[in-house]
């Protein structure tokens, strides 16, 4: 990997959260992710994986180490990013084809046309909608739909500024299985179709090795990358790959971290 | 089914009906005598010998307590965004409202004589410093409660404080606004009553203490009947407001506060 195709550099990162009696967060965390890349980041809970994403995402500023995305340092919000957790957060006042339009009102330069193309804007969000099988849905309100249902549409909303980078930051923790599945398959092919460069927290080590091209295992805290592990599986990658054995030994292995890493 | 439906319907008047009749057949059983507890019927010839004063009265009662919860709507509300929009201005103010909030309204009343006069203005005032805090504390708790991961998306695009408060802020508060503004308008009411039989020549207030000086004990008691209409009516008013305003938010069952 040459330095110029890393997108997401974090190098030799510290951080402490104000008031949290300064103990570390992350130590030493260094991670690089390049760009299109589909990267997963597992690791006990605590460990500093949601920090991970704030600190590249320029929601907070490591005490020490370099954070560089796109080339530039960070040193306020990235602007680039869309971002999802496993809470939906959609606006109750809003119906869903609304929802998805407001990073638009807010993103330049969609803010300053937001008037002038909104046709244009909401047929985007018509499509993207459809894109997850949520076609004709765009009326309705969060609350008129299934958990589900709200999370996908929150992945549109992470995606509707077309983005370079996406955060997950434990998108399906919420969900039942099946659903999860389901949104595995969105994803997968939200981030096939448009090359983004994603980065996946998530603690389903099944999840992480079916999406990911690497998975990255972080230590309890204060967390710090200890594993890098290459998912060399043929994509696209069907659900059916989850069953074989090839995929479970990977699972295996990588759950042989964690346990470690919990220790 | 609609049977009890309609019982429903018809309970909060036939509980109203049966106190008052409950009151007066009380009243001739036990010979309480007028000027202790007047009967229903007494008070309801007060209304028609008094009908003249009473509604005078009322009506600057009522224009007193609007004025006030008028002016708690909007203080209340711009302190609510300046105590919601930072913490260190929550921190900063939160124990000097706590403190405002303790003491008793009614003796701010003399003070604000002194510097206004006996009468109108500091009815007025004394319904605002009473009802002004609930509706502070619903906007500040709207805006604290925004959920984090919002606005982690959010300022993930580049958005400003202000944009978050435009787009999300606002718009949540409205439903603890709305929410707030029943407290606040009973409590108005309260207010301009209270400054009015300490300090005024007119209102309800005024009229029932001077009822009381000249031992008309049914007039005191048209008053009271008086104010409690009032207060029904403006709560009514509120809550009908609420449900208009805040539609999402029942629909949705948004948390409130
Ligand atoms: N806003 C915060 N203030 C203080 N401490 C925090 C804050 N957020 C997280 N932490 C602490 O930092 C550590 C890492 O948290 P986090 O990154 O959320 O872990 P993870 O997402 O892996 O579960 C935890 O020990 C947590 O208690
Ligand atoms: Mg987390």
């Amino acid at each position: 990997m040459t330095v110029s195709e890393a997108f997401v550099t974090l190098d030799g990162v510290d951080h402490a959260y104000a008031g949290a009696n300064s103990a570390l967060a992350v130590e030493g965390l260094s991670i690089s992710v390049k760009q299109g890349e589909f990267a997963a980041v597992v690791g006990p809970s605590g460990c500093g994986k949601s920090t991970l994403m704030k600190l590249a995402t320029g929601l907070q500023f490591p005490r020490a180490g370099s954070v560089t995305v796109a080339g530039q340092k960070v040193s306020a919000p990235v602007k680039i990013a869309g971002m999802a957790f496993q809470a939906p957060t959609l606006l109750p006042w809003r119906t869903t084809l609304e929802n998805l339009l407001l990073p638009l009102e807010i993103v330049e330069p969609h803010r300053s046309e937001m008037r002038r193309r909104k046709a244009e804007f909401s047929e985007r969000a018509r499509n993207l909608l459809t894109s997850v099988g949520l076609r004709d849905q765009g009326e309705k309100y969060p609350w008129e739909l299934s958990g589900g249902m709200q999370q996908r549409t929150s992945l549109c909303r992470a995606l509707i500024h077309e983005p370079q980078l996406l955060m997950l930051d434990e998108p399906f923790g919420a969900l039942d299985a099946f659903t999860r599945e389901e949104l595995w398959c969105v994803i997968r092919d939200l981030q096939a179709a448009r090359k983004i460069t994603v980065v996946l927290v998530t603690h389903d080590l099944r999840e992480a090795v079916f999406l990911a091209d690497r998975v990255f295992v972080m230590s309890s805290r204060p967390g710090r990358i200890v594993v890098e592990r290459k998912i060399e599986l043929p994509r696209p990658r069907d659900l059916e790959v989850t069953f074989t054995p090839e995929f479970q030994d990977i699972v295996h292995e990588l759950r042989g971290h964690i346990v470690k890493a919990r220790q | 089914m609609t049977r009890t439906n309609l019982l429903i319907k018809l309970s909060p008047w036939l509980f109203t009906i049966g106190l008052f009749v409950v009151w007066e057949a009380a009243v001739h059983i036990f010979n309480i005598p007028v000027f202790f507890l007047p009967p229903p019927t007494a008070i309801a010839q007060a209304f028609v010998d008094y009908s003249g004063p009473l509604a005078r009265n009322s009506w600057i009662t009522l224009q007193t307590t609007l004025i006030g919860f008028a002016l708690a709507v909007g203080f209340g509300m711009l302190l609510g965004l300046l105590v919601g929009w930072s913490r260190a201005i929550y921190a900063g103010l939160y124990p000097l409202m706590i403190g405002f909030n303790a003491i008793p309204k009614v003796a701010l009343v003399p003070i604000l004589v002194l510097w206004f006069g006996i009468g109108f203005v500091p009815a007025v005032l004394t319904a605002f410093l009473i009802s002004f805090f609930p509706i502070v504390v619903n906007v500040a708790t709207g805006l604290a409660t925004i959920e984090p991961e919002l606005e982690d998306v959010l300022k993930a695009l580049g958005a400003s404080k202000l944009d978050i408060m435009r787009k999300v802020g606002i718009p949540r508060t409205l439903p603890y606004f709305f929410g707030s503004l029943k407290v606040a308008i009973t409590l108005a009411f309260v207010g301009s009553v209270i400054s009015e039989s300490v300090a005024s020549n007119y209102g309800i207030g005024n009229l029932m203490l001077q009822a009381q000086a000249q031992f008309q004990v049914p007039l005191i008691f048209a008053g009271l009947v008086v104010l409690a209409i009032e207060g029904i009516v403006m709560y009514a008013a509120m809550a009908i407001l609420e449900k208009r305003m805040t539609g999402w938010a029942q629909r949705s069952g948004f948390a409130q506060a």
